[in-house]
């Protein structure tokens, strides 16, 4: 096995008395699709939390790259190639689709503040060139050219979702970290968007972390999966093996049979 | 009617003024800026250099408070703090008025720098609060910081000029001031054409996402009040000089909240919108003195009311923009161009 | 003499006022979220409300006083239902803004009514100063200083223990749970509007009555800012404790600088002192910090 591109070691987070992970670690291969399951209020969002920086840990570690992340800031973290999509649409409203995926790219381009007021030279180059690779790579790839001067709030749930992955995109990630990318998706959009999710893992060397309810996507693409239940860790291993896990079946797999 | 805009590259798509038609105007109202001072009189050219001094504050006020949704009581101490470097430098140091203008600028923006500094960790109420107190002390230091200020009696300045050439009269300063605010619109307008601008929408919108798509919070919003406080330190200049004269009073909390006003008026975060309020929150006041002006045959009194009018008038513009037509003067010059875009043939 | 105890006891005095004008925006922040900025002005239309009923109709104390009070609550329950209800869910920025724009109306109206002209409220309390062996208190502010405390306490007690205190509390820790258990929201926004609005009045008329009433009366508002700051904005005990170590505050910094400043010491004190607070807690020194989720 290579060197993990993620991993997190021994996390332990608590608000207040309220323990909300205990001890959990877990490593995440290069260009492996990576998800985290488990009932709602299981830890899986502030494990993302965590790994992006808004939360700080009481313990453990967050390692990327074989760097020790724990104390960088999050927009340090984005800039080392760690992107992030949200659970609850977080695009900003005041913007077109176009500068939002834009806005992705914000730690690799150089124009600082003088140079963007004269809007010359070297400024208007990298503006352009972004544009030009915007259009290219990302909103061709994601088929969303139809809207791209449209502003992100007019747009249905469903485009919201595709145009925050394509900000993630552009921020040019190592780790994708994905909060739920299909949750009140319809069918075709879900197979959308797991299609996109497998070129981009295939066609771009991203890795991704997901966390997602779907199990039939679940098992069908990811490579590897860590069971979440009340903050912590119960299985982790390929789809197969935590299919058949009994902590698993208790815990998760087990309320959707008795249904 | 306008159709027909195609674009075949991406640099033109991401061109400012995208058609011909739009680039016809924009020369069109650059000309008549350039003859207005000869047409006109005493007294508009004097409108004119207010409106476009207000137009600088503004547009910086906007770039804060619109753009990055901090919210700040404070700017007229910033425009305070730029007339009175402008009126020390050039009274007691003998600095050419053209030397004062971007010290003015660079000296409000480092008292903004101090101001926003503390930002990173506070929002809405609470940094507005921080903002009314800098408001407070820099009144207190512009009154009490006598050897400096003169106190309460203020400074008087020389007629400005420029390279051996005289501005003391209308129409030629009237020319500094329009070159002064065609850049800071122009300047502006760059700014959210690349990454700097972006980050500054994406703290308003959300700051915590735009943290963790890469942008550093505290770097970027003392960007802001840096540049917003440039901007009010240049009007600042420019207004001493106008008026030859800097005073306490000139720069209370009432200004800044007019300033709030203008961008409210005009439409927050819109470039277009504090240009529109700014000359709106001019020329509305003065209309209302020639309306009442009208009526002084029938009640000698009438002009007492003037000015608590005003107030009423101003507060409840605020009022009315906020609840009915939140973004403001520029959303309805959109709406407007939009319905004669297509017309006659709305369908 | 020395003028340390005087000084504070004034200033005790003072602070006790302001912790009343505070609680007239504690109340309404507390249930509705709304940052009143037209507290001031609140207070001002109060003074030439009591003006009018004393001085022009004649109206003795007492009633005066109920008066005042009765015409405060149906302001603050107008500005609520007129504007602020238009404003739910609205950005910070343009909640303060409507309430500064709501601060000018009234500031005008009250000029276009009353006239700019300085006036006087008849007197209203026993002329003899109040001597406390270490201090003198002039009467105006002794008998403000009781009315403001007791005025701050029965709203404590409405508060803690009416029926509609206790909806109000309800509203102020979740509105869709308050909602839930059948509490009428909006009549809770009303009546906190029309409470807040009582409290700054009273507050205006003390103001008024030691120093005298004029349009611009209300600028005596922003002193709540260091106060709330200092005390929290949804806490009624805040309200008074930051009230009274503002006052102290203002009067010692006003009596033992201003001779080095030349004056105008005792109105920037409190928002220098209030600066060196939020640098040290951006939340005031017993506010509560926001706790933010994704």
């Amino acid at each position: 096995m290579s060197a993990p591109i993620l991993a997190v070691e021994n996390l332990t987070l608590a608000f207040g008395g309220l323990n909300v992970l205990t001890d959990v670690s877990f490593a995440v291969q290069p260009g492996q699709i990576f998800a985290i399951i488990g009932p709602n209020g299981a830890g899986k969002t502030s494990i993302l939390n965590c790994i992006g920086g808004f939360y700080r840990p009481r313990q453990g570690r967050v390692l990327f790259d074989g760097q020790d992340i724990s104390r960088v800031a999050p927009d340090k973290r984005a800039a080392l190639g760690l992107a992030r999509t949200f659970q609850n649409i977080a695009l900003f409203r005041g913007m077109t689709v176009l500068d939002n995926i834009k806005l992705g790219r914000h730690a690799h381009l150089r124009t600082g503040l003088l140079p963007a007021l004269a809007y010359w030279g070297p400024a208007q180059r990298e503006e352009l060139e972004l544009r030009r690779e915007v259009e290219e790579t990302i909103i061709d790839f994601l088929e969303i050219e139809h809207i791209r001067n449209q502003p992100v709030a007019s747009l249905a749930y469903g485009l919201q979702k595709r145009v925050e992955l394509a900000r993630a995109l552009a921020m040019r990630p190592k780790v994708l970290l994905m909060d739920e990318p299909v949750a009140g998706m319809n069918l075709e959009e879900t197979e959308d968007m797991a299609r996109f999710i497998l070129d981009i893992k295939e066609e771009r060397d991203i890795t991704i972390v997901m966390i997602e309810h779907d199990m039939h996507m679940i098992m069908d693409i990811s490579d590897h999966v860590v069971v979440m239940n009340f903050g912590q860790k119960i299985a982790d291993g390929t789809p197969g093996e935590v299919q058949h896990h009994p902590e698993v079946i208790k815990a998760y797999l087990g309320e959707k049979q008795q249904r | 009617m306008r159709i027909g805009d195609f674009k075949e590259t991406y640099a033109a798509d991401e061109a400012v003024f995208r058609t011909p038609t739009v680039r016809f105007w924009l020369w069109a109202l650059a000309a008549a800026l350039l003859v207005f001072p000869l047409l006109a009189g005493e007294y508009l050219i004097y409108m004119a250099n207010i409106t476009a001094v207000a137009v600088v504050g503004a547009v910086g006020l906007n770039l804060l408070t619109g753009c990055t949704g901090l919210i700040s009581l404070g700017h007229a101490g910033f425009m305070g703090v730029g007339a009175y470097t402008s009126a020390i430098l050039i009274t007691k140091f003998g600095v050419p008025f053209i030397l004062t203008l971007p010290i003015s600028g660079l000296a409000a923006a480092l008292c903004g720098v101090i101001v926003g500094a503390p930002s990173l960790r506070m929002k809405g109420l609470y940094l507005c609060i921080a903002t009314l107190a800098a408001q407070v002390i820099l009144e207190f230091t512009f009154v009490h910081w006598e050897s400096l200020t003169h106190g309460i009696r203020g400074l008087n300045v020389p007629a400005p000029t420029l390279f051996g050439l005289s501005l003391a009269s209308g129409p030629a300063f009237y020319y500094v001031i329009m070159i002064v605010a065609a850049i800071s619109v122009t300047a502006s307008r760059n700014l959210f054409r690349t990454r700097v601008g972006r980050a500054f929408i994406a703290i308003r919108d959300r700051d915590i996402s735009a943290q963790l798509m890469g942008i550093n919070l505290f770097q970027y919003k003392l960007y802001a009040f840096a540049l917003s406080s440039f901007f009010a330190g240049m009007a600042g200049c420019l207004m001493v000089n106008l008026l030859k004269v800097v005073t306490p009073e000139q720069y209370p909390l009432h200004l800044s909240i007019q300033y709030l006003a203008m961008i409210i008026v005009g439409g927050l975060g819109s470039i277009l919108g504090s240009i529109l309020g700014a000359i709106f929150m001019t020329i509305v006041p003065e209309l209302l003195r020639s309306a009442l002006g009208l009526f002084q045959g029938l009640d000698p009194q009438i002009m007492s009311y003037l000015f608590p009018l005003q107030t009423v008038i101003f507060g409840a513009l605020i009022v009315g923009f906020l609840v009915f037509e939140p973004h403001g003067l520029a959303e309805m010059w959109r709406r407007a161009k939009a319905y004669f875009r297509l017309w006659p043939f709305e369908y | 003499m020395d003028i340390l105890p005087q000084l504070i006891v004034s200033g005790l005095a003072t602070g006790g006022v302001y912790a009343l004008i505070a609680l007239g925006f504690v109340l309404i922040y507390k249930a509705t979220h709304i940052i009143n900025f037209a507290t001031g002005e609140f207070m001002m239309i109060g003074a030439y409300f009591c003006y009018t009923f004393m001085a022009l109709a004649g109206v003795p104390v007492l009633p005066a006083f109920l008066l005042v009070m009765v015409c405060a609550a149906i302001l603050g329950f107008m500005v609520e239902r007129v504007i602020l209800r238009h404003m739910l869910g609205q950005p910070v920025i343009s909640i303060i803004m409507v309430t500064i724009g709501l601060s000018s109306i009234l500031m005008g109206l009250a000029e276009i009514i009353w006239t700019s002209q300085f006036k006087n409220l008849p007197p209203m309390f026993p002329r003899a100063p109040l001597n406390l062996g270490v201090a003198v208190v002039r009467s105006n502010l002794a008998y403000g200083f009781i009315i403001s405390m007791a005025a701050v306490g029965a709203f404590a007690l409405i508060f803690k223990y009416a029926k509609a205190g206790v909806a109000m509390r309800a509203t102020a820790g979740d509105q869709m749970a308050a909602f839930s258990m059948g509490i009428n929201v909006k009549s809770m926004f009303s009546l906190a509007w029309a409470l807040g609005g009582i409290a700054a009045a009273l507050g205006g008329v003390i103001i008024g009555a030691i120093g005298g009433i004029s349009p611009t009366l209300g600028a005596v508002g922003l002193k709540i800012f260091p106060v709330v700051i200092l005390g929290g904005l949804d806490s009624i005990g805040g309200a008074v404790l930051g009230g009274l170590i503002i006052g102290v505050l203002e009067n010692l910094a006003g009596g033992y600088l201003d001779p080095f400043f030349g004056g105008g010491v005792k109105e920037v004190a409190p928002f220098v002192f209030m600066v060196l607070v939020l640098l040290l807690k951006p939340y005031g020194l017993f506010g509560k910090e926001e706790i933010e989720r994704l």
